[in-house]
């Protein structure tokens, strides 16, 4: 039985006048129902354009697809226009960070979550605008029949948000991509957006996929972690492993860099040394490996060969020089006590 | 004697109907009353969700903006009112650090420009000249100084808050506000700057002003931590007193929502319902009794004093209780 979402070596290249930018190279995870996937990065990591790739929104700009994102065994990259289209809102949506920008302010919400149902499905306006107000009601907005005839303007950034997620699930859609939903809101709304998602998943049963910088709420909502860096993955394990046993020196220093709300310790932050690198120019080899602390340990040049993504675990893969044994004492010595 | 010494600041913005004549509507009450003091050398921590005036405190103790009562003493000179010179003068001592990193340099001047301008407009000249100066200063924050003449669009986001923080200590102020040092920048780069200002700190004898809603950035860097709601001070306290003990509801609420990096642990959560009120028309007695899960009639009658419950530690609260929320 093939998973319900299998991206397989997906790539995504913008050739570009100073040389290709390789925004996805070579990504493959699979995600079942009714689970959430976090994917994990730094600004230009690669991880919206992977999500973007998904729902098929790189058509008709310059970008170079190649690879597999098979949705129930349905190859989203060979499907037409048309056939996509029929697809996204209904089968997979998106919530975007922004959602002030990603609505029309000159329609209402309500006129904007009718046609979301209506590109779907014959229904008649009066129908689709009962369902409207009934899903405004279930994401949390009070005085929905209020709230439908407003504009998006006249929300809050939390009440706007929710309307963006009753968007995004009016068509009860098995695949939802969440792109940093939450980083521009504050933690009290963020933890009601957090909630309201886990309800509604169970009750859906729809596959997550959250992309976010912030790992406290990957630990939160993601039963699997797919951290990023340069286009790639670097590390792609269960949440509980990859918490605990944190297995790549790049996802070390994300943690080792977070100063955090339940400890005590006030001592120095271990941030990373030096940028995330440009797409244009990623460095050769290990593209982590100019800011890498351990590279040392590596039994061969770092700088040269690019490492495999291999399985140091069960179900836990990493893509480092460095052995397994060897990463596990570091993180046991050097990292466990910073954390 | 403190450095700075504030007293019940009151920071309100005018608002104006849009009838046929404009007449004056109630005003928005940004900063309702704020008392603090601050050391040499301290940092205190600025908190609480978007909208509650944080912000404008910080720049209300800078006179960026003009308080419209209350009172604010540095190094025990009352600078309330200061105006003209003697505000020019004052900024030496008093700096900022802003939020945003594109917005607060100038697109048209190179990166030695931007530094140099404090020294020019101070009328000072640095031992060994104003480029000399400049280079030691980018030195100092961690960027190249051959770069010098470059500008700001050739700098990445972590780079740009280091030009902030050059600029912001050039004249080796007392007291630096900074707002939202951090919140632009990637996780990684975010600690290089936390730890560039906790070095700074440490070698100028700085006080910082931290305003941010990031409760983990703050537990890190404070010394003692400020929560505001509405304009109003809801609880103060040394970090350690604050996030062991935390004895308000809403500082409960905010830690409880705070997400852990440590996966299926269970926290006792106190969610929040519904939105911040307007601080036009805020809530009578306690301002966060509409969202607090423990309101009782006394606190929509009365408004609740801060009292001070355990030394250093200040509630203003009917029903303080400690409750473990972290």
């Amino acid at each position: 039985m093939s998973p319900f979402l299998h991206v397989n070596d997906l790539k995504v290249h913008f050739p570009t006048d100073d040389g290709v930018v390789k925004a996805v190279d070579g990504l493959t995870f699979d995600l079942e129902k009714g689970k959430t996937l976090g994917i994990v990065g730094e600004s230009g990591s690669g991880k919206s354009v992977t999500s973007l790739a998904i729902m098929g929104l790189h058509r008709g700009s310059r970008a170079r697809l190649s690879g597999e994102v098979l949705l129930d065994g349905q190859d989203l990259l060979k499907l037409s226009d048309e056939e996509l289209r029929s697809l996204r809102g209904r089968r997979m949506a998106m919530i975007f960070q922004d959602p002030l920008s990603a609505m029309h302010p000159y329609y209402t919400i309500g006129q904007q979550l009718v046609e979301a149902i209506q590109v779907h499905e014959k229904v008649a306006k009066k129908a689709a605008r009962t369902k409207v107000m009934d899903m405004l009601g279930r994401v949390g907005i009070p005085n929905p029949n209020k709230r439908i005839d407003q504009y998006p303007h006249e929300f809050s950034g939390g009440m706007r948000q929710r309307a963006m997620i009753a968007m995004a699930l009016i068509n009860d859609p098995e695949l939802l991509i969440a792109d940093e939903p939450t980083t521009a809101l504050d933690v009290t709304v963020q933890a009601q957006i957090l909630d309201l998602m886990r309800d509604l998943q169970d009750e859906f049963g729809s596959a997550i996929i959250m992309i976010t910088h912030d790992l406290g709420v990957v630990a939160e909502i993601a039963d699997d972690v797919l951290v990023m860096y340069g286009g790639k993955c670097i590390e792609y394990a269960e949440v509980d492993s990859a918490f605990h046993q944190p297995d790549h020196p790049y996802t070390w220093g994300l943690l080792t860099s977070m100063p955090r709300l339940d400890r005590l310790k006030q001592d120095r932050l271990l941030p990373i040394a030096g940028n995330p690198p440009s797409l244009i120019n990623l460095p050769p080899g290990c593209a982590f490996h100019p800011r890498c602390a351990f590279r040392e340990f590596a039994p061969c040049a770092c700088d040269e060969v690019v490492p495999d993504l291999l399985e140091s675990y069960p179900k836990h893969d990493s893509r480092c020089h460095i052995p397994v044994a060897k990463r596990a004492e570091l993180f046991a010595n050097v990292i466990a006590p910073r954390l | 004697m403190s450095l700075l010494t504030v007293t019940d600041l009151k920071k309100y913005f005018p608002t104006y109907t849009t009838k046929l004549f404009r007449s004056e509507g109630a005003p928005v009450k940004a900063v309702d009353g704020l008392s603090l003091s601050l050391e040499a050398g301290e940092t205190l921590g600025l908190v609480g969700e978007s909208g509650c005036g944080k912000s404008t405190a910080g720049r209300t103790i800078l006179k960026l903006l003009e308080p419209t009562s209350g009172k604010i003493e540095f190094e025990g000179r009352d600078v309330t009112h200061a105006k003209g010179e003697e505000l020019r003068k004052l900024r030496r001592e008093l700096q900022m650090v802003f939020q945003d990193p594109y917005g607060s340099l100038n697109p048209r001047h190179p990166v030695g420009a931007i530094i140099a301008a404090p020294f020019e407009i101070q009328g000072v000249t640095p031992e060994g000249g104003v480029k000399k100066a400049v280079q030691e200063l980018m030195e100092r924050v961690g960027l190249n100084p051959e770069h010098y003449n470059r500008y700001p669009h050739e700098f990445s986001g972590g780079q740009r808050q280091r030009i902030g923080v050059a600029r912001a200590i050039a004249l080796k102020p007392k007291l630096v506000v900074c707002d939202e040092p951090v919140s632009a920048l990637d996780v990684s780069i975010q600690a290089q700057v936390i730890n560039l200002l906790e070095d700074i700190q440490k070698e100028q004898n700085l006080a910082y002003v931290f305003i941010a809603h990031d409760l983990s950035v703050v537990r890190h860097i404070s010394d003692r931590v400020m929560v505001m709601y509405l304009g109003h001070t809801m609880e103060m306290s040394d970090r350690i007193g604050l996030y062991e003990r935390p004895m308000h509801p809403y500082t409960q609420a905010l830690m409880s929502a705070v997400p852990v990096p440590e996966p299926r642990r269970d926290r006792e959560r106190i969610l929040l319902t519904g939105d911040l009120p307007s601080p036009q028309n805020p809530p009578s007695g306690c301002v966060f009794r509409t969202r607090c899960p423990y309101a009782q009639e006394r606190c929509a009658a009365e408004i609740p004093l801060p009292i001070e419950l355990e030394p250093g530690h200040i509630v203003a609260c009917h029903f303080p209780a400690i409750r473990n929320v972290i």
